[in-house]
């Protein structure tokens, strides 16, 4: 079995390029660290999407992983453990995320001002780094051999914590994302929850980076999920469906990069996203078979009537209040 | 309250707060919302078949929304969620319920419904309510006292009692209007004499904070 050659010429040569499975059974063996990687990453990112979601954290995550990446950079630079430099670089952005910014737009400006910041540090320390290039590169887009065994027994130990303690932390974080104020009145320890939840965020950003780079983050921890809430709204199916996706992105996407020259990442993102569209088409065509507004225009009509006015009342809500209060 | 001291939670109240919406992409069925409101702060994960599915349909059945079960939340309208959250704040079986304006931004037909389930729980399970609002008519029929509270001031009594112009002129310290027709009650300002004391808020002279049990 050697090359799948469509076209000619010059199509052919990229296409060589992108798609090699000459050699594949040798190839397999040599990367079996990186696929057990991916399979748990995708598991993990899959599980972690789901309520990244819930909680709307998307721009949360990519700024997590650009500190990630600068943490990675810098312990690359100085000769110490990548990993446990990307480590503590996103574990100190999911904290300091969480701490500064409770609400969606204060925590918005704090990412958007600390982001470039890491992604600077990071570029810093990378152009200062004398050794292989291609640890750079791998740390922004992704790298297939660079898990070896101690880094994999490091990732499956942080993907055991992450799992364990979402799986305590479920119920009560999916009561506090969609009702705070009622969590909290039945007894459950919202302010507690929420850095705890971002602890493990960035955790699991930690070993996306190792994986499938930092600029790719996304399609492992949002992606996932966004799929999955395109077909179902069911509590459990949404984190199972969420993780299958990330499972089947991840590891078909380091299956089918070991046949070529290029880095995993455009694979992992471009299955990532069929996955979305083909669930956004799912979606679509079982709402218009019910004929109930499917999720999608109901939250345009949504967002237009009701985004803009409830801070506006909110307040005069508040300022209503205030007399009452000084019973 | 409800024989605990005050505090900051209390798994014996229910409470049902101002209706906000839902985001359209919530993954929760009407039926796991309500369900929060029974299991929603407990630890870990449920376990299949573990889950009480039958309070959770009786809550439903309560405010007639069982042909919402399955349908995903945010897809619901505003009335609609907020007669999933009456049947979130039932489930439990509450000794009190508290309602913290959940008319506000309703329609007037979805504001009759959701003050009338509340009314129904409140008849049939003995359920103690104290409903705070600025929409006075919708909950009129029901009311046992009312607690009127105008910057600082109140006045307890029946409807009868504090529903008069004379009373809310006092509170106020402005000239208001109580006109009633047909079972309505509408509370209006009239103009006042300048009076750099009274805030413009209090001529909408619709502050009640009605006390049902």
């Amino acid at each position: 079995m050697t090359t799948l050659i469509l076209g000619s010429g010059g199509a052919g040569g990229v296409w060589h390029a992108l798609f090699d499975f000459a050699d594949y059974g040798q190839l397999l063996a040599l990367v079996r660290n990186s696929i057990a990687a991916g399979a748990i990453l995708g598991i993990v990112g899959g599980l972690v999407s789901s309520l990244v979601m819930m909680r709307d954290l998307p721009f949360a995550v990519h700024g997590i992983s650009e500190l990630s990446f600068a943490g990675a950079s810098v312990a690359l630079l100085v000769g110490i453990n990548v990993v446990a430099g990307s480590l503590v670089g996103s574990v100190l952005a999911a904290v300091l995320i969480g701490a500064l910014g409770a609400r969606a737009r204060s925590r918005n400006s704090v990412i958007g001002v600390v982001m470039p910041f890491g992604l600077g540090v990071g570029v810093l320390a990378l152009s200062l780094y004398q050794g292989r290039a291609a640890n750079k590169f791998g740390l922004l887009t992704g790298q297939i051999v660079a898990v070896d065994t101690p880094q994999l027994a490091w990732l499956a130990g942080t993907a055991v914590v992450v799992v364990l303690g979402l799986l305590v932390i479920w119920r009560p974080l999916l009561f506090a994302s969609t009702d705070p104020e009622l969590a909290a009145a039945r007894g459950v320890p919202v302010a507690l929850l929420s850095p705890v939840f971002m602890l493990l965020l960035g955790l699991t950003v930690a070993i996306s980076v190792q994986v499938i780079g930092a600029l790719l983050v996304l399609s492992v921890v949002c992606t996932p999920a966004a799929a999955a809430l395109r077909v179902t709204a069911s509590p459990r199916a949404v984190p199972l469906l969420s993780m299958a996706f990330g499972f089947v992105s991840v590891v078909g996407g380091i299956l089918l990069a070991l046949g070529s020259s290029v880095p995993i990442s455009p694979y992992v993102t471009t299955i990532a996203f069929l996955i979305y569209l083909l669930c956004g088409g799912i979606g679509r065509w079982r709402a218009a078979r019910s004929g109930r507004p499917s999720s999608c225009s109901r939250q345009r009509r949504a967002t237009t009537r009701c985004a803009a006015p409830p801070p506006a009342q909110a307040t005069a809500r508040l300022s209503r209040r205030a007399p009452s209060r000084q019973r | 309250m409800a024989g605990r001291p005050a505090g900051r939670s209390n798994r014996d109240i229910g409470y049902i707060q101002q209706q906000r919406r839902l985001d359209a992409r919530t993954p929760l069925r009407a039926r796991d919302v309500v369900r929060q409101g029974l299991d929603g702060h407990r630890w870990g994960i449920a376990r299949p078949g573990r889950v009480p599915w039958g309070r959770v349909r009786a809550a439903l059945a309560a405010v007639d929304a069982t042909n919402h079960a399955d349908v995903p939340v945010g897809l619901l309208s505003g009335g609609e969620q907020q007669r999933v959250r009456v049947a979130q704040a039932i489930v439990a079986d509450p000794a009190l319920l508290l309602c913290d304006e959940p008319l506000l931004s309703l329609d007037v037909s979805s504001q009759q419904t959701i003050a009338g389930l509340v009314d129904r729980r409140r008849r049939e399970h003995g359920t103690a309510v104290l409903f705070v609002t600025h929409e006075i008519n919708p909950i009129l029929p029901y009311v046992d006292r009312i607690l009127y509270l105008v910057d600082g001031r109140f006045r307890l009594g029946t409807p009868a009692e504090v529903l008069t112009s004379e009373t809310l002129s006092e509170l106020y310290r402005s000239p208001v209007e109580v006109i009633r027709r047909d079972g309505l009650v509408l509370v209006a300002g009239l103009p006042a004499p300048a009076d750099a004391h009274g805030t413009r808020w209090h001529d909408d002279g619709l502050r009640a904070e009605p006390l049902v049990s």
